[in-house]
This record gives structure tokens, sequence and C-alpha cells, in this order.
């Protein structure tokens, strides 16, 4: 038995080395068709060397300036992505508030099914993740795609129907969750019955996204580009696959139920926000990221370990020692590809501390693509089994978990919405004080939220293992930190209603100040770039 | 890196690569053994049973799975023996959770034998454990004023209860309640070699 575990575990450390080996040599040696200029596909030409920010003062551009080639049909779906994205933000947030709240009071709202703390925490899961991560990270690929390509959006209505789908389904979703039917998995709730069109709505967010790449005017596929083509099919895969009714049960599901939650953040979530960061970093900055070479390190290496450390989630269950293991060795290899991501964002990010003060875009992207790096690092130190033991089962993993999805994923998001929106547009931001009170307003809660509940969570694992308490112990320690994650819960949802209110105003806002920009767009776009 | 296909290609092989590796390989293992001499499958009651504690999210505070002596003291805590792939041949969906908030459940039939302790538990916790923050779910019970010949009255203490009335148990909560009573996982272990022994492993080299 020791035998066979430890010669398994070394087997999959050793194959990985020689993977990675393999994937730094072929780097070395110019196997791979890159050069550290095509690193400059960010820019135009002409681009680059001046800060690019349309909420910033001393930008290059106008604030309303609008990209150009920017058509009415590839507008509104852009804006119907990033409006619902936000939708689902807000009611996602606001049901995240009421059932962390719930495990302090727990005799507020009792009188309803649909209000009950494992429903509510269910309809925030599935809102964040499916609603405004996904749409808002595949709205930001509909518009960063094309701009690396140098076309326009291929096949606008096929995805305009997808986001009408999705968001249909995913609305189908969460209420028949609220009425109480679910697929009674972690990350696979909804009914598989509505998954099909949520399949389908997928589907056709694909779909332009892979003739816009046909129809590409350049010869390179920048970084960004990687992480959307290999996201754009994992997903899809994982999700068919994870909701196929009547094919797991028992232990076996639960390796496929982890399977596939973890390679949601693995290979959709995370791909979706490094793509973003990989663009808007040097885009905002106007510098190249610092090795465009070892970004290449970063996107295999991702490929290659991270969808493999699922099983981290069941340390010490009822599933074989060997795959649990496999995930423990794989979730440490992912130091690498963490790494050579870390090297090449924060060296640009934190060399130009200047750009920090200026643009607040950047800020919420350059310190998600941080936080990136620290969950990441905090998730290979969590896999290891010695500190699962403390961590597992306790609220520890979920600072961790928001920390990667909101800290992360979200804060890039919000950077990269403001930054395009305007481009999109044409119209600048409305309330320009409401980004740095939003970005304030997240950051502290969020400050408040992870170290409370990291504290909390390590106290709860610790009173946990110790025999001598009794297990009633491990809940009562957590409540004054349950308590301070739903004031910085608190205060991160007021950022969001902040950053809607904006968003709504730039939408709805007064008729006279876009009828002025509307004379601004047509100008912008007949002169500065049109040599693009 | 200047072609989509070859991209896509080879990233799809990492993932089947994986998907092999995580879900098939597991399953071809799990998915072949016999049940244990000592599990029933679950009734119809049960099952409905089940079918309440999925819709009403219990396995976000509630695992499944007790960890070993090496690794936790589960055992001691009365949660029980580590569990093995072979005590879940009839879950569906499985509900191992991520979370104890609340205690372990698989075993808790036989830790809490008692039908009148869980009615209660589950119409007011803090009837019953006073620091609970367990939510209450009062509408799976009716407050009656005259309880009917068949109805499931509930022991509630009367501070907990609206005055001058009867808690009587719905079906969604007898269901719920025979569900957990089934949670009796005591029976000698069988095919431990397929649960995770690493921490066993770890004390005996």
């Amino acid at each position: 038995m020791n035998f066979t575990i430890g010669t398994l575990l070394a087997f999959s450390f050793a194959a990985s080395l020689i993977a990675v080996a393999a994937l730094i040599w072929a780097i070395s040696t110019q196997q791979f068709k890159i050069t550290e200029s095509d690193a400059r596909a960010v820019f135009d030409e002409g681009e680059g060397g001046k800060l690019d920010d349309p909420t910033s003062s001393h930008s290059d551009r106008s604030p309303s300036a609008q990209q150009p080639g920017m058509s009415g049909e590839w507008r509104r779906l852009l804006i119907v992505m990033f409006v619902t994205s936000t939708a689902w933000l807000v009611f996602g947030s606001v049901f995240g508030v009421i059932a962390s709240l719930k495990l302090h009071i727990p005799d507020w709202l009792t009188g309803s099914a649909p209000l009950t703390f494992g429903r509510m925490r269910t309809l925030h899961l599935n809102s964040v993740i499916y609603g405004f991560l996904s749409l808002g990270g595949v709205g930001t690929a509909f518009w960063l795609v094309p701009t690396l390509f140098k076309v326009s959006l291929q096949k606008v209505r096929f995805a305009m129907s997808g986001a009408v789908v999705w968001n249909l389904a995913l609305l189908a979703g969460v209420v028949v969750i609220a009425m109480g039917w679910n697929d009674g998995q972690e990350w696979l709730e909804i009914p598989w019955q509505i998954d099909i069109f949520l399949a389908v709505g997928g589907a056709c967010f694909a779909i332009p996204l892979l003739y816009t790449t046909a129809a590409r005017r350049v010869n390179h596929i920048y970084v960004t580009g990687w992480y959307y083509m290999a996201a754009l099919f994992w997903f899809p895969a994982l999700f068919i696959l994870a909701n196929l009714p009547g094919v797991h049960s028992g232990a076996q599901q639960a390796t496929a139920n982890w399977w596939f939650a973890h390679n949601v953040l693995g290979l959709w979530l995370t791909p979706l926000g490094l793509g973003a960061a990989y663009y808007f970093i040097p885009k905002i900055i106007g510098k190249p990221i610092y090795s465009y070479r070892l970004s290449l390190l970063g996107f295999w290496a991702l490929a290659l370990f991270y969808s493999q450390v699922g099983m981290h989630h069941l340390i010490g269950g009822p599933v074989p020692t060997w795959v649990v293991s496999l995930s423990v060795v794989q979730s440490v290899m992912m130091v690498i590809s963490v790494i050579a991501v870390a090297i090449n964002q924060h060296t640009l990010s934190l060399g130009n501390l200047w750009a920090w003060k200026e643009s607040l875009p950047l800020r919420f992207v350059a310190l998600g693509a941080i936080m990136y790096t620290l969950a990441s690092l905090q998730g290979s130190l969590e896999a290891v089994r010695a500190f699962n033991t403390v961590t597992h089962f306790t609220h520890y993993t979920v600072a961790h978990a928001h920390l990667g999805v909101y800290g992360f994923v979200a804060m890039v998001l919000f950077g990269g919405i403001y930054y395009m929106l305007p481009r999109i547009t044409g119209r600048a931001w409305p309330m320009p004080w409401a980004i740095s009170l939003h970005f304030w307003l997240v950051v502290a809660g969020f400050a408040i939220y992870f170290i409370a509940l990291t504290i909390g969570g390590w106290l709860q694992g610790m009173a946990m293992l110790d025999a001598s308490r009794d297990w009633l112990e491990s809940m009562e320690v957590t409540i004054p930190y349950l308590a301070g994650r739903s004031l910085g819960g608190t205060l991160m949802t007021i950022g969001h209603l902040v950053f809607a209110a904006n968003l709504a105003v730039l939408f709805l806002g007064r008729t006279r100040r876009f009828v002025e920009d509307a004379g601004d767009t047509d100008a912008s776009v007949a002169t500065p770039r049109s040599g693009a | 890196m200047n072609r989509a296909l070859p991209l896509i290609v080879v990233t799809l092989a990492l993932l089947a690569l994986a998907t092999l590796f995580l879900v098939a390989g597991p399953a071809m293992q799990i998915r072949t053994i016999d049940a244990p001499e000592g599990l029933e499958p679950y009734t119809q009651a049960q099952l409905n049973g089940r079918a309440e504690y999925i819709s009403q999210g219990c396995v976000y505070c509630h695992s499944q799975q007790p960890r070993s002596p090496e690794q936790a003291p589960d055992g001691l805590r009365g949660w029980g023996r580590p569990s093995t792939p072979a005590d879940y041949v009839y879950d569906q969906p499985h509900l191992l959770g991520t979370m104890r908030t609340g205690p372990d459940l698989l075993n808790v039939g036989a830790r809490l034998p008692s039908q009148a302790w869980h009615l209660t538990h589950l119409y007011q916790p803090r009837a019953i454990v006073p620091q609970s923050i367990m939510p209450a779910y009062p509408y799976l019970f009716e407050a009656k004023v005259q309880a009917a010949e068949d109805d499931v009255v509930v022991p509630v203490p009367a501070r907990y209860r609206p005055e001058g009335k009867f808690i009587v148990a719905r079906q969604a909560a007898l269901d719920l309640v025979d569900y957990l009573l089934s949670l009796d996982r005591t029976y000698p272990a069988e095919r431990v070699d397929l649960r995770d022994n690493g921490f066993a492993a770890k004390e005996e080299s």
C-alpha cells in the first residue's frame, strides 16, 4: 500500500517535472513561433509609451474617444453583456449579504423556504459565477478578441441570441433553485434540463469568437487570445460532462463534482481574468509585459496542472488515495504557472507606480492580478495535507475562494469595464468620483471580509481538531468573524451599487451630454486612429 | 502561437488527460463495487426526505464524510468510522459536503435516533441547542389549535411555539427526519483500500 502510493506520487511528480522541463526547453530553443516584439500586439501602430485610460485626465486619448469600427449591433451586444452582468452582480451581492447575516442572526427571515440560508447561498453563488463573472468575462472577450485581431466582431447576431438565451436560462435556474428544485451538487445546482439552454447560449458565445479569430487581420495571436481560445473550449466540455444526468453517482460523483467545480475556477474564470489582465495592464501603462516568452510557460503550465487539482477538495475523504495525491502534487506544481504570470504582470505594474496613481481601471486590474498570485499560492498551500487538515470544512476555504473569484476575477472585470465602456459607447464616465468610491469601498470591504473569515476559519479548524473541546466550540468561535464578514460584504455590496449607478447614469443620464458626446464621437472616429 | 487550431486541440487534450485521471480512473475503481451487507437501499420516504435535504441546502453546512482517526478526532465526536466509497453506493447525487458549520451527519441516525428530537430541532434548533446558528424551518410544520388523530405532534417547548397551538409536522418534515434517521453507517467498513489513506500511510512509514 505504502509502496503503491509513494510510487504513484513520485511518478506523477516526475511526469510533471518532465513536462515542465520539456516546456522550458521548447520555449528557450524557440520551438514556439513568438518573439518579444509580439508583446506589442496590444498597441496599434504609433501607440504605446503613454498612459491610455478613458478615466484619467492625463490620458493619451480623449475620455470619450470611441473605438473605430464599432458597429451599432456590436455596441448593443456589449452593452447587453455588461448591463446584465452588473445586474447579476447586484442581485448576487444582495443574496450573499442575506446569507451571511443569516449565519449569525439565525432566526431572521425563517418564514419561507426561498429565504432559508441553503437557498440564499446557492442563489448567491450561481448569480455571481454564471451571471456576473461569466457574462462579464465573455463580454470582455467580445471586445478584446476583435480589438486584438483588428477586425470587428463577426456573427454578432449569434452572440446576441446567446446573451438572451444565457440570461433567460440563468434566470430560470435561480428561480427554480429558490423554489427548491436543484441538482444537489455544489456548483452544479441548476437543473440539467435548464443547463441545456445554458450550453446552447454558451455555444452562441463561442461561434462569433471563432469566426472573428478566423477573420483576423494580424498574424500573431496575443497571449490574451490563448487563454480565451482555450477557455472557450474547456468550459463547454466541463459543463456538459459534469451535468450529464444519470451518469455519475456515489463517491465517484464527488470526484466528477470537484473535477468540474475547481476547473470552473481554473479553466474558465482564471483564463477569462488572466486574459483580460494580460491586455489591460500593458495597454493602460503603455508598455509591453516584462517577458513575452515567459507567458508561454504560464499558459501551458496552467493547462497542464490546473486541470488536475480538483481532488484536493476531497482530502481525507472516501475516494482513492492516488487520485487525491495526484491533485495535491499538481496543486503545488501550479506555483510554476503562477510565478511566471506574476513576473510578467507585476514587474510591469509595480515598476510603474505612477500609473496606479493616475489610472483607476489599472488599479482595479493590477490589484486583481496581484490577488491572483496570492490566491493561487494560498491555494497550493491549502492543498498540502497537513494544512488542509486544519482548513478543510471551515470558513477559511470560503475566504480563499473569494480571494480568487472576487479579489482577482471580479476586480479585473471592474477595471476592464471602466476602461472599455467609454471606448464602446463614446461616452465618458458621468461620475468619475464614483469610480474611486467604488474602488475604496470594495477594497476596504473585501479586506475586512477576507481577514475576518481567514482568522475565524483557522480558529474553527483548530478547535475542530482538538478532541478535548466540544465540537460546538468550533462553531461558536466563528460568530464574531461571521459578523465581520457581513460588515465587509455589505461594504462590497454598497460599492457594487455605486458601480451600477455610474453605469446607469452613463446610459440613461442627462440627455444634453449625450448629444455633445455624439459629436465628439464622430470626430474621434475620423481623426487620430484612422491608420489602425 | 500563430494558429488557433493546434492550440485548441492541445489544450483540449490536456483536459482529456485530466478527465481520464480525475473522473474515469476513480469511476472504474468505484463504480464496480458491491453494496456492503449492512447497508440497505433508501425507502421511498427516505428518498423523499433526501430530496428535501437537497432542496433546503443542508449540504452547505453539513458534511457526510467522517475523517480517519489519524487525521482528525471525527470518530471521538460520534460521527462514525472513516467512510469508504462502499458507504455511498445508493447515493445519487452524492452529498459529501465541504463544510462543517454544523456537524457531520453520515451517522446521525445512529448518534441521535429520536424522531421527536429531530422534529423539534428542525422546528427550532435553539429549543435544543441554545447557541445553535442553524436556520429554523417552521414552514415544514403547521401550527394547529387542535391536532387531528394521525397528526405527529412535535414536543416543542411552550416558549418556542405560538400560544395555545400545537406544532404538527408536515409530510416534508417527516420524510426529512426519516432520511436523517436512515443515516447509519456503523456496520464494518468495506473496501477501505478505496478511500484516501494518505494520512494512515504517513503514520505507518
